[in-house]
């Protein structure tokens, strides 16, 4: 893929928001030192969560954070890839649609009636959608949210001139590298881990507790396997649909494993 | 046991903290047996007298569970979802760093660990057979590895003689349990008024003159045979052979490893467990300010995608070619790479698996047919 590292000496960088919670821009900003780092090696023009305000300015790489999920971002969307060298997706919304894409497939305009009292102010899409589902995106990075020191690796790559590694491993490798004993071993709960990507350091198995998916499908994910183990750890067909549909409902790997028991549920 | 010709001493169960003890006072950090997260897992003792007591790890297929032991033996579980390989291969550690001095001019520099003195309590025949492997690996003439010789040259080894083995042990078919017999500093036999005591190494033997023991009589050096012996007794499961080389080279395309890639979720934990597993993949980490890198080594597995990795294209993309890896090279081609099988039949692969794949159970069917011509 292309990189930065040729381009510019202070490489412009812009970080945009569509339907999410800001909790990937957090990673940012939770940086502390490294951020001050960071900016001193990359102009920031525009960050609303930390300031500067220039959404249809040129950059050399454009972080996006969320999903398209309204008529008006599907047309922003297009407008920020034509200003950007490198797009890069961050985020289970941004990659996968999010929890908002819960909705997909069981939108109704009833539910907007009952929730909002002025239901005429909504402008939703009846389906919430991946960045890539618009425009062509350069790099992924999975994660609800991405970790701090995952958007550093893939900043300090392309700063140094070398495509981001893509780390699609499952989360069981950074939990045994870690030394936490398997939970759904040691205590017979349905965890996610052996489908889902690593990244965040297996941080719900080191509290004893299981992944519940929210950095997305890994490579190679055996989900057909994991619901035969997960019923046999006692859930039924209904608690192992739900396990896979949560943050990325919609990534395709996680959907296709939900609509296959669903169907095998019916029979 | 007998591996030193020191006579067996009879360290009785009340002064066991004095072996700990005088560990420490030699400067051993002590790591011994503790509950943690369900399993048994090693850290650091805080006093002489801390061990854990009590406790069982029942195991199955994709199953652990600590439960009570009714004769509050020390020793009475049979081991946890690690064995020694990580206090000497390290899950992740830098193994050098470059710097940018002021000059503008690269200097590299090993990163090496520095770690204590650490006396390991509680160690299995298993884990010392897996650690004789590692020790063949990472200690090669001409390629020794600085970190893992650094850590492992600190160690001290206690070993315990197994005498309640997990229903998915089977060491006495690979011929590496449940007694240990070499590779340790002192191997202890837990009977029910103390450990039968002996020595394997000069470090072992000067630390058992130092506790002036009496000798252990007859009676106590039969009963901890005879200990032994039922514990390999017990095993049910077992390998059907100790060279399984060319049974499995000639079944390559059988359809059981189909049918075993239909069940694998290819977690990796498997090689993440295993005592023998040496697979590492290597990264670097440059600073974000781009004056310093660390070149980052990571534990690997066969089971994950850069594994197969070559220039351009991958050699195993599927869980099929996966697993047909792990085990060949586990069983098979590792004879050809140091003499002997990779597995010391600990049966962590079968525990801590998930989804309870039993490395026995594939082997036998593997096995059991005919190779068709």
């Amino acid at each position: 893929m292309k990189t930065i590292a040729a381009s510019a000496v202070r490489p412009r960088v812009a970080v945009h928001k569509f339907s999410s919670c800001d909790g990937c821009q957090l990673a940012f900003l939770n940086l502390g030192e490294d951020l001050l780092t960071l900016a001193s090696r990359v102009d920031l023009v525009h960050f609303a969560e930390a300031g500067p305000l220039d959404p249809d300015t040129e950059v050399d790489v454009a972080f996006v954070e969320g999903s398209v999920s309204t008529p008006e971002d599907t047309e922003r969307i297009r407008q920020i890839r034509a200003h950007s060298r490198l797009l890069i997706a961050i985020g289970a919304c941004a990659t996968s649609g999010g929890i908002q894409g819960l909705r997909n497939g069981v939108f109704d305009s009833q539910w907007v009636t009952q929730i909002y009292s002025h239901p005429e102010a909504i402008a939703s899409l009846e389906r919430s959608t991946p960045i890539a589902s618009h425009v062509k995106v350069d790099f992924e990075l999975w994660g609800c949210p991405v970790s701090g020191p995952q958007m550093l690796a893939v900043v300090n790559s392309l700063l140094l001139g070398v495509a981001p590694r893509d780390n699609a491993d499952k989360v069981c490798t950074e939990c045994k590298r870690r030394g936490y004993p398997c939970v759904m071993v040691t205590h017979g709960i349905a965890c996610m881990g052996p489908v889902t990507r690593a990244g965040c350091g297996a941080l719900c198995p080191s509290l004893g507790r299981d992944c519940y998916g929210c950095y997305g499908p890994a490579e190679n994910a055996n989900t057909d396997a994991l619901a035969a183990r997960f019923a046999g750890l006692g859930l039924d067909s209904v608690a192992v649909v739900q396990r896979f549909q949560s943050i990325n409902s919609q990534a395709p790997v996680f959907l296709a494993a939900a609509n296959k028991i669903r169907v095998s549920g019916n029979d | 046991m007998l591996a030193h010709p020191d006579p067996a001493g009879f360290l009785p169960l009340d002064q066991l903290p004095e072996l700990l003890s005088l560990l420490m006072r030699q400067g051993y950090q002590c790591l011994g047996p503790a509950p943690e997260h369900g399993a048994i897992v090693m850290r650091p003792l805080q006093t002489s007298s801390d061990l854990a007591r009590g406790l069982q790890a029942e195991q199955a297929p994709g199953h652990y569970r600590l439960t009570h032991d009714s004769d509050n033996r020390y020793f009475a579980w049979a081991h946890g979802p690690q064995a020694i390989k990580p206090h000497t291969f390290a899950p992740q550690e830098s193994v050098w760093q470059v710097d940018r001095d002021l000059a503008g001019v690269l200097q590299f520099r090993p990163v090496m660990p520095e770690p204590p003195l650490q006396a390991l309590i509680g160690v299995r025949a298993c884990d010392l057979a897996a650690l004789a492997l590692q020790d063949a690996h990472f200690l090669r003439e001409g390629r020794r590895d600085p970190q893992y010789a650094q850590r492992r040259e600190r160690l001290f080894l206690v070993a315990v003689q197994c005498a309640v083995p997990a229903a998915t042990c089977f060491c006495a078919s690979t011929g590496d349990g449940p007694t240990p017999t070499a590779g340790y500093d002192l191997a202890l036999a837990e009977l029910a008024e103390g450990f039968v005591t002996v020595a394997g190494s000069e470090k072992g033997a000067a630390v058992l003159r130092a506790l002036n023991l009496s000798p252990a009589t007859a009676g106590q050096i039969e009963t901890a045979r005879q200990q032994g012996e039922q514990a390999a007794a017990v095993q049910t499961r077992s390998l059907p052979g100790q060279n399984l080389r060319d049974a499995l080279m000639s079944r390559l395309e059988h359809p059981r490893w189909d049918e075993v890639a239909a069940r694998c979720l290819a977690c990796g934990n498997c090689t993440a467990v295993c005592p023998t597993c040496f697979c590492h993949a290597e990264t670097d980490v440059p600073a974000l300010d781009g004056d310093s890198s660390r070149h980052e080594r990571n534990w690997d597995s066969c089971f994950g995608e850069s594994h197969g990795y070559l220039h351009g294209f991958n050699v195993r993309s599927d869980i099929r070619s996966r697993y047909r890896q792990w085990l060949t090279h586990k069983l098979a081609t590792w004879h050809d790479q140091f003499g002997r099988g990779g597995c010391v039949g600990c049966g962590r692969c079968i525990a801590w698996c998930p989804v309870g794949i039993d490395l026995t159970e594939e082997v036998a069917a593997l096995t059991a047919s005919e190779v068709k011509p």
